[in-house]
Protein backbone atom coordinates (compact mmCIF):
# COMPACT_ATOMS: atom_id res chain seq x y z
CA UNK A 1 0.00 0.00 0.00
CA UNK A 2 1.34 3.34 -1.01
CA UNK A 3 1.91 6.23 1.11
CA UNK A 4 -1.11 9.01 1.48
CA UNK A 5 0.17 12.68 1.57
CA UNK A 6 2.58 13.84 3.71
CA UNK A 7 1.01 15.70 6.67
CA UNK A 8 1.63 19.09 7.21
CA UNK A 9 2.28 18.84 10.74
CA UNK A 10 6.02 18.16 11.15
CA UNK A 11 5.66 16.67 14.34
CA UNK A 12 3.82 13.78 12.12
CA UNK A 13 6.70 13.63 9.46
CA UNK A 14 8.34 10.34 9.02
CA UNK A 15 11.85 11.16 8.30
CA UNK A 16 14.80 8.29 7.78
CA UNK A 17 18.06 9.90 8.36
CA UNK A 18 20.71 7.70 6.74
CA UNK A 19 24.36 7.30 6.92
CA UNK A 20 27.09 5.34 7.10
CA UNK A 21 30.32 5.35 9.63
CA UNK A 22 32.96 8.61 9.35
CA UNK A 23 32.56 11.70 7.83
CA UNK A 24 29.05 10.62 6.55
CA UNK A 25 27.47 10.65 9.68
CA UNK A 26 29.33 13.70 11.13
CA UNK A 27 28.04 16.01 7.93
CA UNK A 28 24.75 14.27 8.14
CA UNK A 29 24.48 15.17 12.23
CA UNK A 30 25.63 18.79 11.28
CA UNK A 31 22.34 18.93 9.29
CA UNK A 32 19.77 17.75 12.13
CA UNK A 33 18.47 21.26 12.34
CA UNK A 34 16.37 20.05 9.13
CA UNK A 35 14.49 18.01 10.24
CA UNK A 36 14.69 18.56 14.15
CA UNK A 37 10.65 18.25 15.48
CA UNK A 38 10.24 15.75 12.67
CA UNK A 39 9.57 11.77 13.67
CA UNK A 40 12.96 10.76 13.63
CA UNK A 41 14.67 7.35 12.96
CA UNK A 42 18.39 7.53 12.27
CA UNK A 43 19.68 4.97 10.37
CA UNK A 44 23.54 4.23 11.10
CA UNK A 45 25.67 1.69 10.37
CA UNK A 46 27.10 0.11 14.36
CA UNK A 47 25.52 0.60 17.21
CA UNK A 48 28.33 2.68 18.86
CA UNK A 49 27.29 5.80 16.85
CA UNK A 50 24.01 6.13 18.97
CA UNK A 51 25.52 7.86 21.78
CA UNK A 52 26.68 10.55 19.75
CA UNK A 53 23.09 11.16 18.20
CA UNK A 54 21.88 11.04 21.84
CA UNK A 55 24.65 13.41 22.90
CA UNK A 56 23.83 16.05 20.18
CA UNK A 57 19.88 15.59 21.56
CA UNK A 58 20.53 16.01 24.72
CA UNK A 59 22.29 19.54 23.98
CA UNK A 60 19.53 20.76 21.38
CA UNK A 61 17.02 19.77 24.42
CA UNK A 62 15.03 17.64 21.98
CA UNK A 63 14.12 14.34 23.07
CA UNK A 64 15.71 10.77 22.73
CA UNK A 65 16.60 10.08 19.52
CA UNK A 66 15.48 6.88 17.82
CA UNK A 67 18.55 5.62 16.61
CA UNK A 68 18.37 1.97 14.16
CA UNK A 69 21.80 -0.20 13.81
CA UNK A 70 22.30 -1.63 10.12
CA UNK A 71 25.09 -4.20 9.01
CA UNK A 72 27.71 -2.25 7.44
CA UNK A 73 28.54 -2.84 3.63
CA UNK A 74 31.50 -2.42 1.66
CA UNK A 75 31.68 -2.22 -2.33
CA UNK A 76 34.08 -4.76 -1.99
CA UNK A 77 31.77 -7.16 -0.79
CA UNK A 78 28.01 -8.27 -2.55
CA UNK A 79 27.23 -10.26 0.58
CA UNK A 80 27.61 -7.64 3.12
CA UNK A 81 25.52 -5.30 0.92
CA UNK A 82 22.71 -7.32 0.48
CA UNK A 83 22.45 -8.10 4.04
CA UNK A 84 22.48 -4.34 4.51
CA UNK A 85 19.92 -3.76 2.20
CA UNK A 86 17.67 -6.31 3.57
CA UNK A 87 18.17 -4.37 6.87
CA UNK A 88 16.94 -1.12 5.16
CA UNK A 89 14.04 -2.75 3.52
CA UNK A 90 12.96 -3.82 7.03
CA UNK A 91 13.17 -0.59 8.37
CA UNK A 92 11.45 0.89 5.65
CA UNK A 93 8.57 -1.35 5.86
CA UNK A 94 7.89 -0.61 9.14
CA UNK A 95 8.51 3.35 9.49
CA UNK A 96 7.26 3.61 6.27
CA UNK A 97 9.24 7.28 5.89
CA UNK A 98 7.81 10.16 4.03
CA UNK A 99 11.19 11.62 3.91
CA UNK A 100 14.38 10.43 3.33
CA UNK A 101 17.95 12.55 3.59
CA UNK A 102 21.02 10.86 3.52
CA UNK A 103 24.82 11.85 3.36
CA UNK A 104 25.74 8.02 1.94
CA UNK A 105 27.05 6.38 0.85
CA UNK A 106 25.62 2.58 0.20
CA UNK A 107 22.22 2.80 3.00
CA UNK A 108 21.67 6.28 1.75
CA UNK A 109 20.83 4.57 -1.84
CA UNK A 110 19.09 1.79 -0.38
CA UNK A 111 17.22 3.82 1.40
CA UNK A 112 15.94 6.08 -1.36
CA UNK A 113 15.42 3.59 -3.33
CA UNK A 114 13.13 1.43 -1.06
CA UNK A 115 11.52 4.82 0.55
CA UNK A 116 10.19 5.61 -3.68
CA UNK A 117 9.07 2.12 -4.17
CA UNK A 118 6.54 2.90 -0.93
CA UNK A 119 5.37 6.22 -2.39
CA UNK A 120 8.10 8.43 -0.77
CA UNK A 121 8.36 11.94 -2.44
CA UNK A 122 10.68 13.64 -0.61
CA UNK A 123 14.03 12.19 -0.51
CA UNK A 124 17.11 13.79 -0.36
CA UNK A 125 21.14 12.83 -1.49
CA UNK A 126 23.36 15.48 -0.09
CA UNK A 127 26.68 14.13 -1.94
CA UNK A 128 29.60 14.56 0.72
CA UNK A 129 31.80 17.38 1.13
CA UNK A 130 34.80 14.77 0.43
CA UNK A 131 33.28 14.92 -3.03
CA UNK A 132 35.40 17.60 -3.92
CA UNK A 133 36.61 16.66 -8.18
CA UNK A 134 33.71 14.50 -8.80
CA UNK A 135 30.41 13.30 -7.75
CA UNK A 136 30.72 9.63 -5.77
CA UNK A 137 29.95 6.84 -7.65
CA UNK A 138 27.17 6.31 -5.30
CA UNK A 139 25.81 9.78 -5.58
CA UNK A 140 25.94 9.44 -9.09
CA UNK A 141 23.79 6.33 -8.86
CA UNK A 142 21.23 7.72 -5.86
CA UNK A 143 21.23 10.84 -7.26
CA UNK A 144 18.99 9.86 -10.46
CA UNK A 145 16.62 8.48 -8.37
CA UNK A 146 16.21 10.81 -5.16
CA UNK A 147 13.94 13.69 -5.37
CA UNK A 148 16.41 16.03 -4.41
CA UNK A 149 19.90 15.56 -5.68
CA UNK A 150 22.28 18.03 -3.70
CA UNK A 151 26.77 18.35 -3.92
CA UNK A 152 28.13 20.48 -1.65
CA UNK A 153 30.25 22.20 -4.24
CA UNK A 154 29.00 24.95 -6.76
CA UNK A 155 31.28 23.80 -9.74
CA UNK A 156 29.87 19.95 -9.53
CA UNK A 157 26.43 21.20 -9.26
CA UNK A 158 23.96 21.76 -12.44
CA UNK A 159 25.17 25.25 -14.76
CA UNK A 160 22.75 27.84 -14.04
CA UNK A 161 19.72 27.73 -16.37
CA UNK A 162 20.19 24.13 -17.25
CA UNK A 163 16.86 22.71 -16.14
CA UNK A 164 17.45 18.64 -16.23
CA UNK A 165 15.71 17.62 -12.95
CA UNK A 166 18.19 15.24 -11.98
CA UNK A 167 21.22 17.18 -12.46
CA UNK A 168 22.38 17.99 -9.00
CA UNK A 169 22.23 21.68 -7.32
CA UNK A 170 24.04 23.35 -4.68
CA UNK A 171 22.47 25.08 -1.88
CA UNK A 172 25.41 24.86 0.40
CA UNK A 173 27.44 23.21 2.44
CA UNK A 174 28.05 21.31 6.13
CA UNK A 175 31.12 23.24 7.03
CA UNK B 1 49.59 14.53 23.73
CA UNK B 2 49.19 13.61 19.59
CA UNK B 3 46.22 11.34 18.27
CA UNK B 4 46.35 9.40 15.22
CA UNK B 5 43.10 9.17 13.41
CA UNK B 6 43.13 6.60 10.32
CA UNK B 7 39.52 6.21 10.25
CA UNK B 8 36.97 3.39 10.69
CA UNK B 9 37.44 1.35 6.87
CA UNK B 10 41.24 0.72 5.92
CA UNK B 11 44.63 0.63 7.60
CA UNK B 12 47.08 2.96 6.16
CA UNK B 13 50.38 1.58 6.42
CA UNK B 14 52.92 4.23 5.01
CA UNK B 15 51.53 6.72 7.60
CA UNK B 16 51.33 4.29 10.49
CA UNK B 17 54.90 3.49 9.52
CA UNK B 18 56.09 6.92 8.62
CA UNK B 19 54.55 7.94 12.20
CA UNK B 20 56.11 5.09 14.15
CA UNK B 21 59.67 6.46 12.43
CA UNK B 22 59.15 9.20 14.23
CA UNK B 23 58.69 8.33 17.41
CA UNK B 24 61.25 5.98 17.48
CA UNK B 25 63.61 9.00 16.92
CA UNK B 26 61.36 10.87 19.34
CA UNK B 27 60.61 8.44 22.50
CA UNK B 28 59.49 11.73 24.97
CA UNK B 29 56.53 12.31 22.32
CA UNK B 30 53.31 10.97 24.01
CA UNK B 31 51.15 9.21 20.59
CA UNK B 32 48.34 7.30 20.64
CA UNK B 33 47.16 5.94 17.81
CA UNK B 34 43.53 4.64 16.43
CA UNK B 35 44.76 2.80 12.82
CA UNK B 36 41.85 1.32 12.09
CA UNK B 37 41.71 -3.25 11.74
CA UNK B 38 44.36 -4.50 10.61
CA UNK B 39 45.12 -7.63 8.42
CA UNK B 40 48.14 -10.07 9.14
CA UNK B 41 50.38 -7.95 6.59
CA UNK B 42 49.95 -4.49 7.84
CA UNK B 43 52.41 -2.61 9.93
CA UNK B 44 51.96 -3.22 13.94
CA UNK B 45 53.40 0.53 15.65
CA UNK B 46 56.12 -0.74 17.97
CA UNK B 47 57.34 3.03 19.30
CA UNK B 48 53.70 4.16 20.33
CA UNK B 49 50.43 3.16 21.75
CA UNK B 50 47.77 2.64 19.50
CA UNK B 51 44.47 0.39 19.16
CA UNK B 52 42.48 -0.76 15.62
CA UNK B 53 38.99 1.12 16.88
CA UNK B 54 38.22 3.01 19.93
CA UNK B 55 34.28 3.94 20.84
CA UNK B 56 33.21 7.34 20.24
CA UNK B 57 33.72 8.67 23.65
CA UNK B 58 37.21 7.73 23.54
CA UNK B 59 37.72 9.36 20.35
CA UNK B 60 36.15 12.39 20.88
CA UNK B 61 38.12 12.04 24.77
CA UNK B 62 41.31 11.43 22.86
CA UNK B 63 40.52 14.42 20.62
CA UNK B 64 39.79 16.74 22.67
CA UNK B 65 42.98 16.18 25.30
CA UNK B 66 45.38 16.03 21.98
CA UNK B 67 47.87 18.72 21.40
CA UNK B 68 47.36 18.68 17.35
CA UNK B 69 46.17 15.53 15.46
CA UNK B 70 47.38 13.72 13.08
CA UNK B 71 45.58 11.45 10.27
CA UNK B 72 44.07 10.42 6.91
CA UNK B 73 42.45 12.85 4.73
CA UNK B 74 38.99 11.74 6.21
CA UNK B 75 35.90 14.15 6.41
CA UNK B 76 35.12 13.39 9.40
CA UNK B 77 38.32 14.24 11.12
CA UNK B 78 38.70 17.07 9.41
CA UNK B 79 35.56 18.74 10.58
CA UNK B 80 35.49 17.27 14.16
CA UNK B 81 39.23 19.24 13.82
CA UNK B 82 37.81 22.81 12.35
CA UNK B 83 35.03 22.91 15.23
CA UNK B 84 37.15 22.11 18.03
CA UNK B 85 39.38 24.55 16.68
CA UNK B 86 42.24 21.67 17.02
CA UNK B 87 45.90 21.77 14.43
CA UNK B 88 45.59 19.22 11.75
CA UNK B 89 48.01 16.96 10.21
CA UNK B 90 47.17 15.07 7.17
CA UNK B 91 48.16 12.74 4.21
CA UNK B 92 46.06 11.68 1.69
CA UNK B 93 45.45 8.16 1.06
CA UNK B 94 45.99 7.27 -2.40
CA UNK B 95 44.49 5.29 -5.06
CA UNK B 96 47.34 4.03 -7.05
CA UNK B 97 48.96 2.62 -3.53
CA UNK B 98 45.45 0.79 -3.19
CA UNK B 99 45.11 2.97 0.13
CA UNK B 100 41.31 3.58 -0.70
CA UNK B 101 39.14 2.88 -3.55
CA UNK B 102 39.62 6.03 -5.55
CA UNK B 103 41.71 9.90 -4.99
CA UNK B 104 38.68 11.57 -2.97
CA UNK B 105 41.18 12.42 -0.39
CA UNK B 106 43.93 14.09 -2.75
CA UNK B 107 40.90 16.25 -3.72
CA UNK B 108 39.70 16.76 -0.26
CA UNK B 109 43.36 17.63 1.09
CA UNK B 110 43.80 20.46 -1.75
CA UNK B 111 40.63 21.91 -0.86
CA UNK B 112 40.80 22.09 3.17
CA UNK B 113 44.41 22.48 3.34
CA UNK B 114 44.08 25.93 2.97
CA UNK B 115 42.22 26.35 6.24
CA UNK B 116 44.08 27.55 9.27
CA UNK B 117 45.23 25.12 11.39
CA UNK B 118 45.74 22.59 8.39
CA UNK B 119 48.75 20.90 6.83
CA UNK B 120 49.13 18.48 4.22
CA UNK B 121 51.88 16.28 3.85
CA UNK B 122 52.70 13.73 1.21
CA UNK B 123 55.51 11.66 2.68
CA UNK B 124 57.15 10.78 5.56
CA UNK B 125 59.92 13.42 4.94
CA UNK B 126 56.91 16.02 5.34
CA UNK B 127 55.15 14.57 7.98
CA UNK B 128 58.24 14.35 10.23
CA UNK B 129 59.21 18.22 9.18
CA UNK B 130 55.08 19.21 10.27
CA UNK B 131 55.21 17.00 13.65
CA UNK B 132 59.04 18.91 14.91
CA UNK B 133 57.41 22.53 13.68
CA UNK B 134 53.79 22.02 15.50
CA UNK B 135 55.62 20.27 18.48
CA UNK B 136 58.06 23.04 19.14
CA UNK B 137 55.09 25.46 18.49
CA UNK B 138 52.36 24.91 21.30
CA UNK B 139 48.98 26.00 20.02
CA UNK B 140 47.33 29.01 20.15
CA UNK B 141 44.75 29.28 23.24
CA UNK B 142 42.01 31.10 20.65
CA UNK B 143 42.13 29.29 18.05
CA UNK B 144 38.99 29.71 15.81
CA UNK B 145 36.48 27.06 16.28
CA UNK B 146 33.82 26.62 13.28
CA UNK B 147 30.29 26.17 14.22
CA UNK B 148 28.57 23.15 15.83
CA UNK B 149 26.32 22.91 12.40
CA UNK B 150 25.95 22.98 9.36
CA UNK B 151 25.15 26.68 7.53
CA UNK B 152 22.15 27.59 8.82
CA UNK B 153 20.53 28.67 5.38
CA UNK B 154 21.76 25.44 3.97
CA UNK B 155 19.99 23.14 6.44
CA UNK B 156 16.78 25.70 6.39
CA UNK B 157 16.37 25.14 2.27
CA UNK B 158 16.46 21.25 2.79
CA UNK B 159 14.04 21.29 5.91
CA UNK B 160 12.13 23.52 3.75
CA UNK B 161 11.50 20.38 0.91
CA UNK B 162 11.53 18.15 3.35
CA UNK B 163 8.58 19.82 5.07
CA UNK B 164 6.50 21.13 2.01
CA UNK B 165 8.03 19.88 -1.06
CA UNK B 166 8.90 23.13 -2.06
CA UNK B 167 12.34 23.54 -3.87
CA UNK B 168 14.17 26.72 -3.54
CA UNK B 169 16.01 27.91 -7.01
Amino acid sequence: MLLSRPPEDPARLRVLAVASAGGHLVQLRRLRRAFAGCRTVWVVTDPVFAADIRRDAERDGAPPPEVRAVPEGSLWSKVSLLRQMLAIAWIVVRVRPHAVVTTGAAPGYFAIRLARLLGARRTVWIDSVANADELSRAGREAGRHADLFLTQWPHLAAAPGEDDPKAPRCWGAVI
Amino acid sequence: MIFLALGTQLPFDRLTRAMDGWCARNPDAEVLGQIARLGPENHRPAHFDWVEMMPPEDFGAAFARAEFVVAHAGMGVIITALTLGKRLVIMPRRAELREHRNDHQRATAARFGTRPGVTVVEDEAALHAALDRLRADPPSPGAAQAADHADPDFAAAIREFLLTGRRRS
